[in-house]
């Protein structure tokens, strides 16, 4: 085997890795826009805000401690414990349950019916209220996540591969913390699939997907339902803050992974699961395959606008995206 | 199954004023009621308020805006006004919706199971309701694995009706199922309903615009034009009222009128009432 081809199948597996690590975002997005037709400007900052509260929870911060502070001239910032990641993560998950339920009870409950336009609009303001919210909650310094998740190359793969293509070749770089997004990624997407296929709740949510009036009429609680998807779209930006924010940090660009998210929905339609994860995957090898063929002759740095170009071309061709859901016309 | 002395009134509509966006008013005071074990039918031609009916006492009229202003609406005696659907859906009132609105990417059987999202009395009892429901509609057994969007229009009222019995109703309110549909599945469709009227027990409240089919079936019949009931009684009556005759299934002592003159006649009695 050559070197070259080598180095391509490694660009390859790392481009896998990388569009994994997109899908987790565009799940979020996919579950509800399926359910609710609302466009979710604020995934990204679910995401960010999952993974702040997960991490001020774990370092035992007192929330709204600035606050606290300055309206009782106290000087609290931390309880002094710390909380297990385990424990910790079932309270963030809780913190985004109620987050769904505010969501639900105090914005959309008064725009049903509107145009899915306003929906958009109104799910702008929520994204940077939010990111207001967890900065008065848990303060604007960067934070890590010592959840303990692998870091770095795994030197195993390494070992195991080096030599392969002659003395020159080193071996595979596959980074841990990749390896373990992706086997968390399938586990989420087969329980998402799972619930939403053979549960009574997973029936009624892609029945209020289809049809909202006639959802209502069969006697499904449209709230029920809206505040159901929002927590488990909480839920999978949790994860997405995990995953990301073990690679870079918690800090408040996290925020912007939704625009990474974007060209996956565009490519893998809007309201397919699947759809979210093959389009992360064409991205993520698309993107790297790219920078690593012609890259070098244009100048680098195509990663920023590769995955865009991507999208339009299938815009164009196919505009439900490749998996989204046939419109179904009857002639 | 029914005889007209003494029987219980399920449902009672009194004079019920309908709005729409705080302006548009469409019902000027209906009142009907629904005795148990029957079919009512409530006729009338286009924009006349029919479904707004429907809609008014299922509860279904605040996610288009409208609402309730005046009167009464009460369900074995009890208020329903301000009952979510769902909770309307649990005491036993369902409905139908006109255009069939089947979850088009669900299979049939798909679409039917959630019409048992309400129930908690266990797998067992709905599996065999979805078998009696595929008792009643051998054609959506057939086509179970499908997707409903890609079914016909006559599968798809069958399966419209079909979800609402998965529900165990008490009544069903059925607006317009002849839509759309060949003249043969019209009836089938209707046998369908007197056969579920007949053996299940089930009252219902029927709006159509077909008022020879409808009155054939219904056993009382409500009138409706714009947005007040103008005649009532029972369905055998209203066949042989020679109004009813003339302007809604088209024939009159003179044999067949030309639609002009049903017009000026029309507006010349909106100028009397």
């Amino acid at each position: 085997m050559s070197t070259d081809f080598l180095y391509l199948v490694e660009v390859l597996i790392n481009g896998l890795m990388a569009g994994v690590m997109y899908s987790l975002v565009a799940l979020g997005f996919v579950l509800i826009f399926k359910a609710s037709g609302i466009f979710n400007y604020a995934q990204g900052v679910m995401a960010l805000f999952a993974a702040l509260t997960l991490a001020g929870v774990m370092e035992g911060q007192v929330p709204f401690a600035h606050l606290i502070n300055a309206v009782f001239g106290t000087e609290i910032h931390h309880f002094g414990w710390h909380v297990p990641a385990l424990l910790a993560i079932l309270l963030t998950v809780g913190v985004m349950v109620i987050f769904a339920w505010a969501v639900q009870r105090f914005v959309f409950r008064h725009l049903v019916g509107q145009e899915p336009i306003i929906l958009f609009m109104a799910t702008i303001g929520l994204a940077y209220f939010l990111e207001g919210v967890g900065d008065l909650m848990w303060g604007s310094d960067i934070k890590t996540l010592a959840l303990g998740l692998p870091q770095g190359g795994s030197r195993w793969i390494e070992d195991m591969t080096a030599g392969m293509g002659g003395d020159d070749f080193y071996g595979f770089f596959i980074d841990k913390l990749d390896m373990v997004a992706t086997v968390v990624a399938i586990i989420l997407v087969a329980s998402l699939i799972a619930f939403s296929q053979y549960t009574k709740h997973g029936r009624a949510m892609r029945a209020v997907a289809d049809d909202h009036q006639a959802a209502l009429s069969v006697g499904i609680s449209l709230n029920f339902i809206w505040i159901l998807v929002w927590s488990l779209a909480g839920f999978v930006a949790l994860v997405a803050g995990i995953m990301w924010g073990a690679k870079s940090g918690v800090q408040f660009s996290l925020s912007l992974i939704a625009l990474k998210a974007l060209p996956v929905l565009m490519l893998g339609g809007f309201t397919s699961i699947p759809g979210a994860i093959v389009g992360g995957l064409i991205i993520g090898v698309g993107e790297k395959l790219f920078e690593f063929s012609v890259g070098p002759l244009i100048g680098g740095a195509t990663e920023n606008w590769f995955a865009y170009v991507l999208a339009l071309v299938v815009l164009v061709f196919r505009p439900q995206g490749l998996f989204g859901e046939k419109i179904i016309e009857r002639v | 199954m029914l005889d007209d002395t003494k029987v219980e009134t399920l449902l009672e509509v009194n004079n019920i004023e309908v709005i729409y966006n705080h302006v548009i008013l469409v019902l000027k005071g209906v009142s009907l009621s629904v005795p148990r074990g029957g079919i009512t039918a409530l006729l009338g031609g286009n924009g006349a308020g029919k479904t707004t009916t429907l809609k008014a006492i299922s509860n279904l009229l605040h996610s288009e805006r409208g609402e309730v202003t005046k009167g009464r609406i009460e369900y074995r005696g009890r208020p329903v006004e301000n009952l979510s659907p769902e909770a309307l859906v649990k005491r036993g009132v369902v409905q139908v919706m006109e255009g069939r609105h089947c979850f088009e990417h669900l299979t049939i059987e798909e679409n039917l199971m959630t019409g048992a999202y309400t129930r908690s009395d266990g797998a067992a009892n709905v599996k065999a309701d979805l078998e009696m429901v595929y008792d009643y509609f051998p054609r959506l057994k057939e086509r179970r694995k499908s997707q409903a969007g890609f079914t016909s229009g006559g599968e798809q009222q069958m399966c419209a009706i079909g979800r609402a019995m998965m529900s165990r109703p008490e009544t069903i309110l059925l607006d317009e199922p002849s839509m759309g549909l060949a003249p043969q599945l019209v009836e089938e469709i209707f046998r369908i309903v007197k056969n579920l009227n007949e053996k299940e027990g089930v009252s219902f409240l029927l709006a159509e615009q077909n008022t020879n089919v409808a009155l054939r079936f219904a056993h009382h019949g409500y009138i409706l034009e714009s947005g007040r009931v103008v005649m009532e009684g029972p369905a055998a009556e209203l066949r042989e009222n020679p109004d009813v005759k003339e302007f809604y299934l088209g024939v009159s002592d003179d044999g067949r009128k030309s639609f002009r003159d049903v017009r000026s006649y029309r507006r010349r009695k909106r100028w009397l009432s």
